[in-house]
């Protein structure tokens, strides 16, 4: 392992500089295939002056489908889901395996990341003040969404030999087609999907993270790391690769204990922050509802912020996307509902909690200035909205999103791990070599520009959704019975309570 | 009915004092021994996927080790000196567990060995034997 490492090192130190110079290269030779990709997946159709790109609209359909076919689970089950994570129906017997609550709290530190706190600034400056009405509805839709896929991931899970579990996507697309006699099919949607998350795994997974967290880290730092990308590059590529395949789990453990904790810090701060602007609070909130309805100032009107709301929301919280079910096929239960009901809450916290707080930082700070940020957009735009009434606070705020970068770059490792053993088997050498090269984006994403790379991914990413609502619309009527049978089983008693 | 003790063990010398003091008491009253041991473990802890992945594997060579180490062994001491035991393996809060399995079992009292930490640690990270002492629905014996 230590060869491994100085070999990692002297292989980035030597060619780190040198990078620089082959991005450009780099670019003009992907650049095409990246336009191309783009224009396929983001495919848009124009209503009414607004682009809707069908793959966003693919993913609200799915959502509304299955908030009216589940029959409302996102509202029904949600206190079942609190009373799951906290452990009431857990079996005292089956203490020290994987509980609910942990499955949750690894999968939304996921998906809690730098989306929650740029994404939404950029939602907000391209749709206006209504884009965060939709955001939230399409959080609240994209609860459904979540409860199927998960409760699937856990249903069609492998148990490999050793006793560990690999499960997603790509396991019920296969073995759910096959169930329905269509097993040619289940593979080829199972293959695409994992190489699909493999790729996406290493680009927004990845280096769209660590690029973003260099930036932050340089922003903070006044431009003091210029031309050092490669460098902090280096530097969260060894920590990366020592989590990861040095298997230090001190590391990861210090950090999934500090995310969590990051982001509780950053939602006080915000609510300090909103409260502080409370005079704006009024008009901020009348101008996401007028906003989300008219639409004034916005491309394409009301349907133009609806869409930004839309995509933001699925950027943030994967509903759909069904990289978190690979993260949920872990836990231990009898049920594999119980766990569609503890993912429903993912969206609900990083959606409908988190990115409606950063909304109305970005709000308030807006009624009270209007020209508070500047030209600044993304984590800058939202920086900057802090700093308007803590001034001390960027500093911090460039050590959550670097954190959120981190545990989010550990969580799509995992997600792209199994893509790559579903697809090369779970031999561990060979998982070695995915993690090497999964270290080596970390360090290129510091590096180089390589904006058609991150397109390229980003488009997978969004591709992948389309096998994954295909198979959720054919595998929908099992998770529904399943729902039903559990729903019996709690309402005649056979399950129960473990604590009262 | 038989008179339960539950004797809580960790491979600790304080659980080895435990033990010795738990046989005497059973065989002059003709008590039944169970032999418990709590993995400290929280269903609230944060992981990474990985983590999760290996962690029913992990859950079995902790019991598997546990067993092995310290219970077995324990179980082989009591069954020599004539006295009836039995064998438990758990995860969770040791204090709250054991209680836990005190009811469970209808243990008479808990025997449980001292670890003797220093004034700061034990303020720290508390002490399983005074927490017991404290939350217990039995009499607890702490062995010095």
């Amino acid at each position: 392992m230590a060869r491994f490492l100085t070999f990692l090192l002297a292989a980035l130190v030597l060619s780190g500089p040198a990078f620089a110079g082959i991005d450009e290269s780099i670019n003009t030779f992907t650049a095409p295939i990246a336009k191309v990709i783009g224009d396929i997946v983001f495919f848009k159709i124009t209503i009414g002056g607004a682009g809707l790109p069908v793959v966003v609209l693919w993913l609200v359909v799915g959502a509304v489908f299955f908030t009216f076919y589940m029959g409302f689970v996102n509202l029904r089950g949600f206190k079942h889901a609190i009373a799951l994570v906290r452990g009431d129906y857990s079996d005292p017997n089956s203490a020290g395996e994987v509980s609910h609550f942990q499955a949750l709290a690894t999968a939304v530190s996921g998906t809690v990341g730098i989306g929650n706190i740029g994404g939404v600034a950029v939602a907000v400056t391209v749709g206006g003040a209504g884009a965060t009405f939709w955001l939230i509805v399409a959080g609240f839709l994209g609860m459904s969404t979540k409860f199927v896929e998960c409760t699937l991931g856990v249903k069609y899970r492998n148990e490999n030999p050793d006793g560990s579990v690999s499960g997603g996507p790509m396991y019920y697309l296969n073995k759910g087609f096959e169930e329905r006699g269509m097993s040619g099919f289940g593979k080829f949607m199972g293959t695409f999907y994992a190489i699909g998350i493999f790729i996406g795994a290493l680009g927004i997974g990845n280096m769209f993270q660590s690029n973003q967290a260099y930036v932050q880290l340089n922003t903070v730092a006044g431009g003091a790391l210029d031309g050092y990308g490669w460098l902090v590059g280096l530097i969260l590529a060894v920590v990366v690769f020592a989590v990861i395949v040095g298997g230090i789990k001190s590391i990861a453990r210090v950090t999934e204990k500090i995310v969590p904790f990051m982001a509780i810090f950053y939602c006080f701060f915000a609510i300090v922050v909103i409260l502080m602007n409370f005079t704006s609070i009024p008009m901020a909130i009348s101008n996401i509802f007028t906003g989300a309805f008219t639409g004034e100032g916005v491309a394409g009107g009301a349907l133009g912020a609806l869409i930004i709301g839309f995509q933001r929301a699925v950027f943030s919280n994967e509903a759909g996307i069904g990289s978190a079910s690979i993260a949920h096929a872990a836990v231990r239960t009898n049920e594999p509902v119980t766990e569609g009901y503890v993912s429903l809450l993912e969206p609900f916290i990083d959606t409908i909690v988190i990115c409606t707080i950063t909304a109305l930082v970005i709000g308030t700070s807006q009624v009270a200035d209007p020209s508070f940020a500047g030209d600044a957009t993304g984590v800058a735009m939202t920086s900057a909205a802090f700093e308007r009434q803590l001034s001390w606070f960027p500093l911090p705020l460039a050590v959550a999103a670097l954190l959120f970068a981190f545990s989010t770059m550990i969580s799509w490792s995992y997600y792209g791990l199994k893509g790559w053993t579903y697809l090369f088997g779970e031999d561990q050498s060979m998982q070695t070599v995915y993690k090497i090269i999964f270290c080596v984006f970390v360090a290129l994403g510091c590096v180089v520009q390589l904006d058609p790379i991150l397109s390229i991914s980003d488009a997978l990413v969004f591709l992948i959704c389309v096998p994954n609502i295909l198979g959720l619309y054919f595998l929908a009527p099992i998770v529904k019975s399943e729902m039903n049978k559990y729903q019996a089983k709690l309402a005649s008693g056979e399950i129960k309570k473990f604590k009262h | 009915m038989k008179n339960v003790v539950l004797l809580a063990v960790d491979g600790s010398e304080g659980s080895e004092r435990a033990l010795s003091h738990a046989m005497s008491r059973a065989k002059s009253g003709g008590a039944k021994v169970v032999v418990a041991y709590v993995i400290e473990w929280s269903p609230y802890s944060f992981n990474t996927p990985e983590e999760n992945a290996e962690r029913h594997n992990r859950r079995e060579s902790e019991i598997e080790r546990a067993n092995s180490g310290v219970v077995v062994p324990a179980m082989a001491k009591l069954a020599d000196a004539g006295i009836e035991a039995e064998g438990l393996v758990r995860h969770g809060k040791p204090a709250e567990t054991l209680s836990a399995i005190a009811k469970e079992v209808g243990a008479a009292q808990i025997v449980i060995g001292r670890r003797g930490q220093s004034g700061v640690k034990a303020l720290i990270f508390g002490s399983v034997a005074g927490n017991l002492v404290q939350t217990a629905p039995v009499p607890v014996v702490v062995v010095p």
